[in-house]
């Protein structure tokens, strides 16, 4: 019984899908022969994809955390008695981080940072924080007066209050953020090879210059899997927490 | 126990506590009554300084409340709100156990609290300990709430309303389970509510307030019967004002003892002592008699009470 629910399991699926093609990409060989014939070669080889993604997985991991706590950081301080004349001022920066092109921001960046990882990482952080704020802010002002009472009423410090009530009933809205952020991350960060910065977008744009077709597919395929996948684990990272959490 | 002194809180420069100076004796039921927007909640709200006061002095067992950390003193005040505030992400056991774990009591020592005082609120702990908020009955809600500000045995107790938001019928055995916890641990409560019927049966002492100030301050019976002003005979109202003061004497204070009228005996349920005249008169009412037995809770005759006997 419960064998056949794990292997009714997209996850389990999809994730196997994703490694078998990033590991074992060469055996589609024929297929891509057969399918774009004349193309030499027809599986992207001037670096390995396992080496790509991990490169990819570091640029979004480290944009990401940092966006995740500074955003978070950032919605806490604003729905603090302290912070508050400071909404505004974030709503509009947040937003501005959100409506600014990440090529605008990378074509900032290398000026001043140069080529590689790090023009990317900038980009990617400044264009994640906007849905986390809002969704931690969302949260948190979700949390009932009453709640907030209560808990002020009981002798709970600001603190206690802030890391025992608000933010395990903001959760689960804050990882909602969170999974936005780092799911538009994953396609974004593809642009981060025009700038040297090595992801699974390397391949793409390596074909679209070169004119192979082969590379543009082997690397969109991937970076679409690593996506959903991701998508998928925060699907099932929510569905625990709503779990541990009801009411 | 507790003492305001020219205590004033204002909001855009409007007093809503004007100058507002009165004592709590320790153990008694004070209860706050007036219209919404009268200064009640502000004026309890201060004791355990949610908010904090313009002016004035408010002391809790003879200790300024501003000298004291907030939290620690909170700690030491149950506090029970209208919509109960329970932690929606917390069983019933943990809501309950929320200040004995601020106070670092005992694992042991909790779990005993939680589980005598779900009992003392009418909730089997086998099957409330574990539930969450969401999965209890509005009443039920109630109790926990009230459960929580009791848990780490504070002397003093400030509710808001607690029962306004719950059913009448609900709503009469809560009352009438918080004046038995009162009877019986002593604690000085002070209890905010418009309900002059709610005041009328629970409080020692009522505060009647209107516009920041108090407009009378005396006992249930005192109120009825000498309202020091118009404001006050408005308020509680001339309508029923009959049945109002029945409902604040009890049988004990009518009832003819056992042999002071050797004729007199009653067939029947007994009455407790403590019952009202106006519980008594409805007991008459519907036994289709004009007198009742009087018993103590361990059944004793204490004597018997008459129809002649309520309006006396």
């Amino acid at each position: 019984m419960r064998g056949t629910k794990a292997l009714a399991s997209p996850l389990l699926w999809v994730g196997l899908l994703f490694a078998a093609l990033l590991l074992r990409m060469e055996a589609l060989r024929p297929f891509f022969h057969w399918a774009f014939p004349g193309v030499e070669p027809v599986v992207y080889d001037r670096a390995s994809f396992p080496e790509l993604f991990l490169a990819h997985l570091r640029l979004v991991a480290t944009a990401s955390l940092a966006a995740a706590l500074v955003g978070v950081s950032l919605a806490v301080f604003v729905t603090r008695p302290a912070g508050r004349d400071f909404r505004t001022m974030v709503d509009l920066l947040a937003g501005v981080g959100q409506t600014f092109p990440p090529v605008a921001v990378l074509a900032i960046a290398v000026p001043l940072i140069g080529f590689g990882a790090w023009p990317t990482v900038v980009a990617l952080f400044l264009y994640g924080l906007l849905p986390i704020i809002e969704n931690a802010i969302a949260g948190l002002e979700g949390v009932p007066q009453a709640v907030r009472e209560a808990a002020d009423g009981m002798g709970l410090t600001p603190w206690q209050r802030l890391r025992t009530v608000e933010l395990p009933l903001a959760a689960p809205l804050i990882l909602a953020g969170i999974r936005v952020s780092v799911t538009i991350a994953i396609g974004t960060a593809t642009i981060g090879s025009t700038v040297g910065a090595l992801t699974l977008g390397t391949p793409i744009f390596d074909g679209l210059v070169a004119n192979k077709l082969p590379f543009v597919i082997e690397g969109a395929v991937l970076v679409a899997l690593f996506a959903i996948l991701t998508d998928m684990l925060f699907g099932r990272l929510d569905r625990w927490l709503r779990r541990s959490m009801p009411g | 126990m507790i003492a305001l002194d020219h205590v004033t809180k204002r909001y855009d420069g409007r007093a809503v506590v004007d100058d507002l100076s009165f004592d709590i004796p320790a153990g008694a039921f004070c209860v706050l009554l007036g219209t919404s927007g009268c200064g009640k909640s502000t004026t309890l709200r201060l004791i355990n300084r949610l908010i904090e006061a313009d002016a004035g002095t408010i002391r809790v067992g003879g200790e300024d409340v501003t000298q004291l950390p907030p939290e620690a003193l909170r700690r030491r005040i149950g506090y029970a709100i209208q919509s109960t505030g329970l932690f929606p992400h917390w069983t019933v056991a943990d809501n309950i156990a929320t200040v004995p774990r601020l106070l670092k009591w005992p694992a042991a020592r909790v779990g005993a609290r939680v589980d005598e005082l779900l009992e003392l609120l009418r909730l089997d702990p086998a099957a409330y300990r574990g539930k969450y908020p969401h999965q209890l009955s509005g009443g039920e809600q109630q109790r926990a709430g009230v459960a929580r500000a009791l848990a780490a045995d504070p002397e003093l107790l400030l509710m808001d309303e607690p029962f306004a938001a719950v059913d009448p019928i609900t709503r009469d055995a809560l009352q009438g389970e918080l004046a038995h916890i009162h009877r019986s641990t002593k604690k000085t409560v002070v209890f905010v509510t418009h309900d002059i019927d709610e005041a009328l049966r629970l409080a020692t002492m009522i505060a009647v307030m209107n516009d920041g100030r108090i407009a009378q301050l005396a006992t249930p019976l005192d109120l009825l019967e000498r309202p020091a002003n118009a404001f006050v005979s408005d308020f509680v109202g001339r309508h029923g004002l009959g049945l109002k003061l029945l409902s604040v004497r009890k049988v004990a204070d009518r009832l003819r003892p056992v042999g002071q009228c050797a004729g007199d005996s009653a067939e029947g349920e007994p009455l407790a002592p403590e019952t009202s005249l106006r519980d008594a008169l409805s007991a008459m009412t519907q036994r289709h008699t004009d007198r009742l037995p009087v018993a103590d809770a361990e059944g004793r005759a204490l004597g018997v009470i008459t129809l002649s006997d309520l309006v006396r």
